[in-house]
Parts: C-alpha cells; structure tokens; sequence
C-alpha cells in the first residue's frame, strides 16, 4: 500500500506544514479579538462611505482601528466604548470587559484540553480489546498527533490570514477548532476501526504493516466520501452563509481537509513507525 | 423483506406526522423557533454580580433577576430574556452572571441606562463616634462609618411616597415583606438608641436613632426631598432596589437589518448545500443515496422540530452548526453503503451485503459520533450564548443522525433490498466508479 511505503514523504509534508505553521504563530503572534483581550468592536454603516481617514480623525482614543467591511461599513476597533458620533448608523457593537476576556481566554485553554484528555481516554478505552501488536494506548498517541496536526495548521493558516487580511482569533475560532478536533478524531476511527477488525481476523503470519495498508486502502473512498459530505455544506455555508460565520466555515473547512489528510496518511503509517520502533527495542 | 416493509411504512408515517406537525406550527407560529439576538437585533447585557457580601448567595441572585425582570418589563421590551449563572465548576464562571437579552432594543447606551442605574438600598448600624469621624474628614468612605447589618433593598416590600402631616414634607414610607419584619424588629431591639442609618447606593440618607423596637416592618426615610425627588426615589427601590451590586462587563447590541441578513443567508445556505449534497448522494450512491435523502430530510425535520419544542436559541452560530450537521449525517449512511458495496464485491448476495454491511459499520459509527458528542459537552459548557448555540445543534444533531441512521436508513435499505437479483438491481446498489465485470478499482 503507497500510503505506508512512502509515510517518510507524507511526514515531510507535515512536518513542512508544521514548521510553517509555528513560525507563524511565533512570527506574527496571535491576532486575538476582543472576545479574549476586551475592548469594543462597532460597525457603522453609512449610506455614503466617507474616507478612512476621516473616520479616523474623529475618533477621539489612541489605538483604534478601523477597517471597511463590504460596500457600506466599517469596523471599528477601539479599546474603551466610543463616545463620539461618527455618523452613519451603527449596526453592532460589542464591548467586553477585560476581566471576562481573560476569563474565556484561560476557559478556551481548559476547554480544549479537556477536549483532548477525553477523546484521549475514550480511544484507549475503544481499543482495549487490541493490545496486540501495538498496545491500545499507542492508538491513542497515534490520534493524538493527529490532531495536534489539524489544530496546529488550520491556526498557522489564520495566524498568516492575520497577518496579511486582519483575521481574528475569536471565541468562534475556538468553537471551530474544537469542532475540528471532533471531527479529526471521528475520521480516524473509521480508519482505527478497521484496523482493530482486520487484526483480529488477519490471517496468522500477515505482517502488521500488510494489516494497517490493507485497512487503509479499504476504508479510502469512505474516508473520502464522508468528507466530500461535509465539504458541499461548507462551501455552500462559506460562499451563501452569513458574514459572522464566514471565516467559521473556512476554518472548518480547512480543518475538515487537514483532518481527512491527517488519518489516512499520518494517523495509520504513525501506526507501523510505532510497532518499528518497538520491535527495534526487541519487546514484541 | 415483508416486515422491513411494514416497519418502513410505519417510520414513514411517523416522521411524515412530525413533518405535518412541523409545517402547521410553523404556518400558526405557536411554538415559533427562537433566535438569538444576532439574528433578530437587539441587545444583550452581561453583568457581574458581587455576591460577596451576602450570606445566601442563592436567594440573592434569584431576588436579582425578579427585579431585573420587573425593571425590564416597565419599559415594554417585548420577550426579554433575564438569567442567572452561578459562579463554580459547572458553569466554568468565576463569578456570578447576570445575563440581559432585550430583543429589538437597537440603543445601548439607553438600555444599560435602564438596567445599569439600579440603586442599592442597605440599612447599616454606625460606628462608635461617627460624626466626629465624619466631621473631621468628610471624605471618609461610608463602609468606615457604618457597619453593615443582614437589612437590605431584598426585603423590601415596597416604598411609597408620604407626607408628614404636620410639617407637609414629603418623604419616602418603607414596608418590608415578613422576613425583612423580622430582621427589622431584631435589629431595632437589639440596638435600640443606636444610629441605624438608611444608605442608598454608598450614600447615607439619613441617619435616624432607634427609639424602639419596630415591629411592623415600617420605616421612613426623611430628608430634604421635593415630591418630585420623593416619587423618583420610590419608584427605583420598587423596580430596582438590587440585592447585590452588579457591574457591566460585556454588551452587544445587533442592528435588526444585520440579523435579519444574517438568517437570510443562513436558511439560503442550508438549502443550497442541502441540494448540492443530495445531487451528490443520488449521483455516487444511486438507489441507496436515494435512501439516504430520504433519511436526511427525515433528520432535518425531526431536528427542526426539537429545536423548536426545547427550544433551542438558535444564533448565527448555531445554524452554522446545523448546516454542519446535515454533512456529519450523512456520514452513517456514506459508512453503511460504503461497506455493503465492499461485501457485494465479496460476491454476497444484495440482502446479505446490506445486513452485513450494516452491521459491520455499525461500530464505528457509534465510536466516531461518541467523540464529536464530547466536543459538543465541552462547547456547551464553555460557551457564550452564539457557542451555547453550535455546541447545541451539532449535538442535537448527531444524536437525531444516528437515530434516523438506525431507523430509517437501514430498514428501508432492507425493505428494498430484492429477494432476486438482476444486472440492473446490482447496478442501481452498488455505487461510485465501481462496475460489475470492470477493472475500475481503487485498491493497490
């Protein structure tokens, strides 16, 4: 099966991606909104646009951002709520202390780890029953990098989209990559799960790599498939939905693409490194 | 496969009278959906509420949001929205919350104007030497002067305006409910010749001397009002004599016409990746994806239809995660067909294969939901309102998926599964590049 022979390029595919994906996070930082660092964000909608620059003059605090959003508005960001009137007719505005910024900030951190601790768990927990060849709590290693995988890309992404289009991240940032972990989790085990069939009807002598590529090449076009699904409402969620949920479903997007990549060509050839590197330690 | 037929005919009634009920609820709007203010407009006040100082926290919160409510309503918002959280582990708060939701109420700095100028009534004892303290330092905080006792704004029945009748001043008459009469006639005796001053929002009122025992549960606040002053102060403490003092840390205010925009492209969304996954279903998977369509709407409808009887708050977010979900529930059946395929490549009959495949894809569509169920918990309890919303309908979601992938796609897969077989029956269940006799595979 190509997807096991050749794992050391698809590991450098990631292993690339990766790289990038934290030189971006280290480089250009987190571009977070006010949901985690407080603030106030107002859109103003005018039937007549007037120029940035004279938006910017009236506003009366230092560090204010503003930036145009679609034909009529524009977003302003500043740091206390504004006082001043700058015409137009706002249609949102969202102010947050910064107390309850960092409130959610150390939840969204509690939130994913708990996220992870568990599906950690319940992997092991799913695949007791094959402690042989490799022991049931490798599967769970083996998710695990997975979806570190899929977190960590769709982030550097959004870092970059950041960096170059003013992308936030936000509690729905969050709220996707949590569903991405979900979703990375769910795809592996359909691959996993094959596995844990096969190993207990393999044919005795059948080589455990022969076991992971043959489950792999079975469980491909369903791999695929069940993703093609969620990618058709994404895209049309992307190109049709609203605005608020417009970088959302690009995330997810991202993280649904990653995600399927991850548990076919990362998730199952982790398998086989493991069993190599157990057997090299001599305890079969 | 006469009984999967029968079985069949009845889901198909079942979930057609929920399709029946759904569609006339939604004509008669009685159980109308419920939206979140992003996608209706409006406005949404989040307070901390400073509990310290209270023995029973509980009581005091739940005495909050009745006068919240009562403050609210005497400003004719239509459905608002008034709640609690507690602080703790459950709700993952380090404080305790109170959460406003006016809908259609576009102006914020006038609604935290209602809300937010609350005064807060206390009854507090003074300190040995107080109006020394006070003279020689004006500036010395009130909590330096008095010392707090249990009587607050909470047990107040109600106040009025009254005017005393030998001098015609007006002043502000105080009735409080059973429990504050107690607390008022233990006080007055306990310290009768003390000072019992009368503070409203760290302002002392006045600072009247007990003469004795009251055990009526009345008191006035006299003072320098003007009746216009006396009938503005009584009308705060009967709408808004807080327990406890609270703090704005966030507000949101939507414009209607965003909202509405919002849902619009929402609903547009779910219906045109709905299409677009069913032209997918019927195209790849043939009489099978025809199946699955068939189970899909039965999920959209049952789905809909929770949402509206819970009801769940649906936000931006949340019909993000609905629209989500219609590709997620899809997934059992993709898993299901895509393993019946592999077994009629096996050489199985059509109705062993799809027993077989059914079964046999069964476990991991039970593993694979399980985790993205525990996302959905995790989502819940982390969420602001818009992340209540996603974690709630993808949940909701995949629940109501692996029912229906139970249900309905598999006994209507048996129930249409042939008992003889022919070259276009296999063709019409088997699926993707996949032929009978071809050398099309995707395998190594």
């Amino acid at each position: 099966m190509y997807v096991i022979k050749y794992k050391k390029i698809w590991y450098s595919i990631s292993v690339a991606l990766l790289t990038a994906s934290l030189f971006a996070m280290f480089v250009y930082g987190f571009n977070l909104s006010i949901d985690f660092k407080g603030g106030t964000i107002t859109e103003v909608s005018y039937a007549d646009r007037p120029a940035k620059e004279t938006i910017e003059s009236k506003i009366d605090q230092s560090g204010a951002s503003v930036r145009a959003s679609g034909e009529h508005n524009y977003v302003i960001r500043t740091k206390e709520p504004l006082k001043v009137d700058l015409g137009g007719e706002i249609v949102r505005q969202n102010t947050i202390g910064p107390i309850a910024g960092a409130e959610l900030r150390s939840k969204a951190l509690l939130a994913i780890t708990v996220v992870v601790l568990m599906i950690v768990l319940f992997i092991t927990f799913a695949f007791r029953k094959v402690s042989k060849p490799v022991s049931s709590w490798k599967y769970g290693l083996a998710t695990v990098v997975a979806l570190a995988h899929d977190v960590i890309i769709p982030t550097g992404i959004f870092v970059y989209l950041g960096f170059i289009a003013g992308y936030e991240i936000d509690l729905l940032f969050v709220t996707g990559l949590l569903a991405i972990l979900g979703y990375s989790v769910h795809d592996t085990i359909v691959v996993f799960d094959r596995v844990r069939e096969n190993l207990i009807n393999k044919n005795s002598g059948e080589e455990f790599e022969t076991t992971v590529g043959k489950s792999v090449s079975q469980t491909f076009a369903r791999s695929i498939n069940t993703s093609v699904t969620i990618f058709i409402t994404l895209v049309a969620l992307y190109i049709f939905g609203p605005t608020a949920t417009k970088h959302f479903a690009l995330l997810l997007t991202i993280g649904v693409i990653i995600g399927t990549y991850s548990s076919i060509f990362i998730a199952s050839p982790l398998l086989v490194t493991f069993f190599r590197l157990q057997r090299k330690k001599g305890q079969v | 496969m006469r009984k999967h037929g029968i079985i069949s005919i009845i889901l198909l009634t079942f979930f057609a009278l929920i399709g029946w009920y759904f569609f006339f609820n939604e004509m008669s709007a009685n159980r109308p959906f419920r939206y979140g203010l992003d996608l209706v407009g409006g406005t949404e006040l989040v307070y901390r509420a400073d509990t310290s100082g209270v023995e029973d926290a509980n009581g005091a919160m739940e005495t909050l949001k009745e006068v919240i409510e009562r403050r609210v309503n005497i400003f004719g918002v239509s459905e608002p929205l008034v709640q609690t959280e507690r602080a703790g582990l459950v709700s993952g708060n380090s404080e305790d919350r109170l959460i406003v939701e006016l809908p259609g109420v576009k102006d914020l700095d006038r609604a935290i104007a209602l809300i937010g100028e609350t005064p807060i009534l206390e009854f507090r004892l003074a300190r040995p030497g107080f109006e020394q303290i006070a003279a020689e330092n004006p500036q010395t905080s009130v909590d330096a002067l008095f010392a707090p006792t249990e009587l607050t704004g909470r047990y107040l029945e109600r106040a009025r305006v009254e005017f005393n009748p030998t001098t015609g001043e007006a002043m502000v008459g105080l009735e409080f409910n059973s429990e504050g009469r107690e607390i008022f006639a233990t006080l007055t005796r306990e310290h009768k010749g003390e000072v019992l001053a009368i503070i409203l929002d760290g302002v002392a009122l006045s600072v009247p001397v007990i003469q004795d025992e009251i055990r009526d549960g009345k008191a006035q606040i006299t003072g320098a009002f003007t009746p216009e002053e006396a009938k503005e102060l009584v009308r705060n403490l009967n709408y808004g004599a807080l327990p406890v003092p609270i703090e704005l840390s966030t507000s949101q205010s939507i414009g209607a016409t965003l909202g509405e925009q919002a849902l619009d492209a929402g609903v547009r969304a779910g219906l045109i990746g709905f299409v677009a996954l069913s032209l997918f279903l019927v195209l790849w998977y043939r009489l099978p994806g025809l199946v699955s369509i068939v189970a899909l709407v039965s999920y959209i409808i049952l789905s809909l239809t929770i949402f509206k009887l819970v009801p769940v708050t649906l936000t931006a977010a949340g019909v993000a995660g609905f629209i989500l979900s219609i590709g997620m529930a899809v997934d059992a059946n993709v898993l299901i067909f895509e393993r019946s395929k592999e077994e009629l490549k096996k050489g199985k009959s059509i109705h062993d294969a799809l027993h077989e495949g059914f079964h046999r894809a069964w476990l991991s569509i039970r593993d694979s939901n399980i985790s993205s169920i525990i996302t959905a918990i995790v989502l819940f309890w982390l969420g602001t309102s818009a992340v209540k919303g996603f974690a709630l309908t993808l949940g909701i979601g995949v629940l109501v998926s692996m029912f229906t992938a139970l249900t309905l796609s598999r006994t209507f897969l048996f129930a249409i599964a042939p008992e003889k077989e022919s070259r276009l029956k296999r063709f019409l269940f088997s699926n993707g590049i996949h032929f009978e006799n071809s050398k099309l595979k995707i395998e190594n």
